[in-house]
C-alpha cells in the first residue's frame, strides 16, 4: 500500500493555497468599467518597454484591433471600448478555465488509454492499471469544476462564450442558425451527460478491478473487458463533441473538422506523459518494484508516437485552411500569427520538435529522470496548446503568462496531486488476480 | 581455410534461447545461430553488439529530408514559379506547408528503402548469392547454432544434448 509522502502532500497544499491567491488577485485585478480598461492598456504599454514596445504599438493600433475583433466573430455592436473590457474582464476567467480543463483532459486521455489497454487484454501494462485508475480519479472533481465553469459562462459571468449571450446572437444570423446546438441549455444537458458517462465508467470499471483482487474467477476481468470495449464507443463520439462545444464554440462562427481529434491527442499524449510520471515518481521511492525500464520505455514510445501524430493532426488541420485560404477558415490562424507568435510557434517545437529529436534515441526511453524532464516539457506545451486554442478568442490580443495563468496551474496541478495520490494510496498498487499480471511481470523489451 | 564447427539443432525458440545463454555461461564462443524467424532477445542473449542501423536510418531520413528540400525548392520557386490557388510561388518560406507532404515523404521513404538496402548489404545477402545456412530445415522449422570446434568435441556434444538439443553434429566448414 502506497502511503502519501507529507512532503508531496505539503507541496500540493502549498501549490493550491498560492494558486488560489494568484487567482483571486487575477479576479480582483480585472477592470470593471470600460475607463479602468482603458486605462488598464495605457499602463501595460507603458510597462512594455524595449523590445515589447513595438509589438505592443502594432497590435495596439487601431485597425489591427478591429481587424482582431473580427477576427473573433464578434460582429456586435459594441464598441472597441467595450470589447477591450471584455476581453480584460474574461482573463482571469479563460486562465481558470485553460488550467482546469487542462488537468480535467490529463484525467481522460488517461481513462481513454486504461480503457484501450482493458479492450486491447494488452499484458504489458496491468502492473501500471493501478496508477492509470489513480490518475483517473481526478476526473470527478476535474469534470465537476469544469462543468461548474460552464455553468457560471451560461450564468453570464463571463463573456468566453460569446453564443451564449442572447444580445450578441440576436444580431448575428449565423450564430441564430446554430441556435439549435449552441443553446445554453443544451450544451449544459450535453456536457452532463459527457461528464456521466466518463465518470460512470470510471468508478464502475475501478469497481471491477478492486473485485478481480478478491474474487476467484476472472469475471469480473471479463466484465470490465466489454464495459472498456462499449466505453471506448461513447467515448469517441463524446469526446469529439466535448472539444466542439467546450473548446471550438468560443470561436462560434469557425469550425474544422478534426477538431475532436485533435484535442483528443493533445489529452491522449498529455495523459501518457502523467502515467510515466507518476509511475517514475513511485519507483523512485520504492514502491512498483515489478515495474521495470521496459514498462516505461513502452510508455516512453507512447509519448514519442502520440507526439508525431498530434503534429500530425495540427498540421493536417493547418494546411486544409491554409491552402484554401477561405475568410472565415483563415481567421483562426490569422488572430494566432498576428498576436501569439510565441505561444503558437513555441507550441509546435515544445510538442513536435523536441519530443522527435530527445526520445528518437532507444536508449534515453529507458533513463527514468530523462523521461520525467521531458514529460515536463511536453506537458507545459500541451498547456500552451490550449492556450492557444482558447485565448485567442476570449481575450485576444491581452493576453499574457501572468498571475492568473500560473495561478490556475498552481491550484488545478495542487489539486490534481493531491487528488491522484490520495486516490492512489487506496488501493495496492499492484493488481493481484489480473489474469494477465504474470506477463506484465516479465514483460521486456 | 576449413575449420571444425559443432552444429546443434534445436525445434523450439525457447529450448534455444536457454541453450544460447548456457553455452555461453559455460564460455564457448557461438559463431552464429540460424534460425527461421527472428527470435526476440536472442542478440542480446549471443552478446552481439548493437546494431548502428538506426544510426543510418536516421542520417538517412535527413538526407531525404534534405533532397525534398532542394527538389521543391528548384521545381516549384526556381526553375518554374507556379501560382496554386492564388499562392504564388515565388517564395520558399511562404509555399513551405503545401511541402510539408513531400519532405515527410521523401524522408520516410529514404529512411526506410536506404536503411533495408544497407542491412542487405552489412548482413552479405545480395541476388543469387549462395544460401549460408548449413542446413535447410533451418528455413522450416528448427533452429541451428554454431561453436567453433577446438578439441573439446566431446565435452561439447554433451553440453549441447544437455540443453535440448534434438540432433549434434560436427562438420567441417569452408570460410
Amino acid at each position: 500500500m502506497y502511503t502519501f509522502s507529507n512532503k508531496l502532500r505539503l507541496g500540493s497544499f502549498i501549490a493550491m493555497g498560492l494558486g488560489f491567491i494568484f487567482l483571486v488577485i487575477g479576479f480582483m485585478s480585472a477592470p470593471s468599467t470600460v475607463e479602468e480598461a482603458k486605462a488598464m492598456v495605457a499602463v501595460h504599454d507603458d510597462g512594455h518597454g524595449g523590445g515589447h514596445a513595438e509589438e505592443a504599438a502594432e497590435s495596439h493600433g487601431e485597425e489591427q484591433g478591429h481587424g482582431a475583433a473580427e477576427a473573433h466573430g464578434e460582429e456586435h455592436d459594441s464598441s472597441h471600448d467595450e470589447h477591450l473590457l471584455q476581453q480584460l474582464q474574461n482573463r482571469p476567467w479563460s486562465a481558470l478555465y485553460v488550467a482546469a480543463f487542462f488537468f480535467f483532459m490529463i484525467a481522460l486521455g488517461v481513462l481513454a488509454f486504461y480503457a484501450i489497454q482493458r479492450a486491447a487484454q494488452a499484458g504489458w501494462s496491468p502492473l501500471l492499471f493501478r496508477v492509470m485508475e489513480g490518475i483517473t480519479a481526478y476526473l470527478v472533481p476535474g469534470g465537476i469544476i469544469v462543468f461548474v465553469i460552464l455553468l457560471l459562462s451560461a450564468l453570464h459571468m463571463n463573456h468566453m462564450f460569446v453564443w451564449m449571450d442572447p444580445e450578441v446572437v440576436a444580431h448575428d444570423e449565423l450564430l441564430q442558425g446554430k441556435a439549435g446546438y449552441l443553446n445554453p441549455t443544451f450544451f449544459l444537458i450535453r456536457a452532463a451527460i459527457f461528464l456521466g458517462g466518463w465518470i460512470f465508467y470510471r468508478q464502475y470499471s475501478r469497481k471491477l478491478s478492486l473485485a478481480q483482487d478478491e474474487s476467484d474467477d476472472n469475471s469480473n476481468f471479463v466484465k470490465n473487458f466489454r464495459w472498456s470495449a462499449g466505453f471506448l464507443v461513447f467515448y469517441l463520439v463524446t469526446e469529439s463533441m466535448m472539444s466542439w462545444d467546450w473548446i471550438m464554440s468560443v470561436d462560434p462562427h469557425w469550425f474544422s473538422t478534426l477538431f475532436g481529434w485533435y484535442v483528443f491527442a493533445s489529452m491522449f499524449v498529455s495523459g501518457i506523459t502523467v502515467i510515466a510520471m507518476v509511475t517514475v515518481y513511485l519507483k523512485s521511492k520504492g514502491y512498483l518494484e515489478q515495474v521495470n525500464d521496459s514498462h516505461i520505455h513502452d510508455l516512453a514510445k507512447f509519448m514519442f508516437g502520440i507526439s508525431i501524430f498530434w503534429t500530425y493532426l495540427w498540421f493536417s488541420q493547418f494546411m486544409l485552411i491554409w491552402y484554401a485560404d477561405i475568410p472565415e477558415e483563415v481567421t483562426y490562424y490569422v488572430a494566432r500569427f498576428q498576436d501569439y507568435k510565441l505561444p503558437f510557434f513555441g507550441m509546435l517545437a515544445l510538442n513536435f520538435v523536441f519530443p522527435l529529436l530527445v526520445l528518437m534515441n532507444s536508449d534515453y526511453k529507458r533513463i527514468n529522470w530523462f523521461v520525467i524532464m521531458t514529460g515536463i516539457v511536453v506537458l507545459f506545451g500541451h498547456y500552451l496548446d490550449i492556450f492557444n486554442m482558447i485565448m485567442p478568442a476570449t481575450v485576444g490580443d491581452q493576453w499574457f503568462i501572468g498571475l492568473p495563468e500560473i495561478g490556475g496551474i498552481l491550484f488545478f496541478g495542487g489539486l490534481f496531486v493531491y487528488w491522484v495520490f490520495t486516490a492512489l494510496t487506496k488501493a495496492p498498487l499492484q493488481p493481484k488476480r489480473n489474469p494477465f499480471i504474470e506477463e506484465s511481470r516479465h514483460f521486456h523489451y | 581455410m576449413a575449420s571444425k564447427v559443432i552444429q546443434a539443432l534445436y525445434n523450439d525458440d525457447d529450448v534455444l534461447m536457454h541453450a544460447v545463454k548456457k553455452v555461453r555461461a559455460e564460455h564457448h564462443h557461438i559463431e552464429e545461430v540460424y534460425t527461421p524467424f527472428p527470435v526476440h532477445g536472442l542478440d542480446k542473449a549471443m552478446g552481439l553488439a548493437d546494431t548502428r542501423i538506426a544510426i543510418t536510418s536516421f542520417l538517412y531520413g535527413c538526407l531525404g529530408l534534405t533532397v525534398a528540400i532542394v527538389m521543391m525548392n528548384f521545381i516549384m520557386i526556381e526553375d518554374w514559379p507556379q501560382d496554386i490557388g492564388g499562392k504564388p510561388s515565388f517564395s520558399y518560406l511562404e509555399n513551405m506547408p503545401a511541402f510539408v507532404p513531400i519532405m515527410f515523404e521523401l524522408t520516410v521513404f529514404f529512411a526506410a528503402h536506404l536503411m533495408v538496402i544497407t542491412f542487405y548489404l552489412r548482413s552479405r545477402m545480395w541476388p543469387f548469392k549462395k544460401a549460408e545456412n548449413p542446413d535447410k530445415r533451418t528455413t522450416d522449422d528448427h533452429f541451428l547454432m554454431e561453436i567453433g570446434l577446438h578439441d573439446n568435441e566431446n565435452e561439447l556434444a554433451d553440453l549441447l544434448w544437455e540443453t535440448g538439443a534434438v540432433e549434434v553434429k560436427v562438420t567441417e566448414k569452408e570460410s
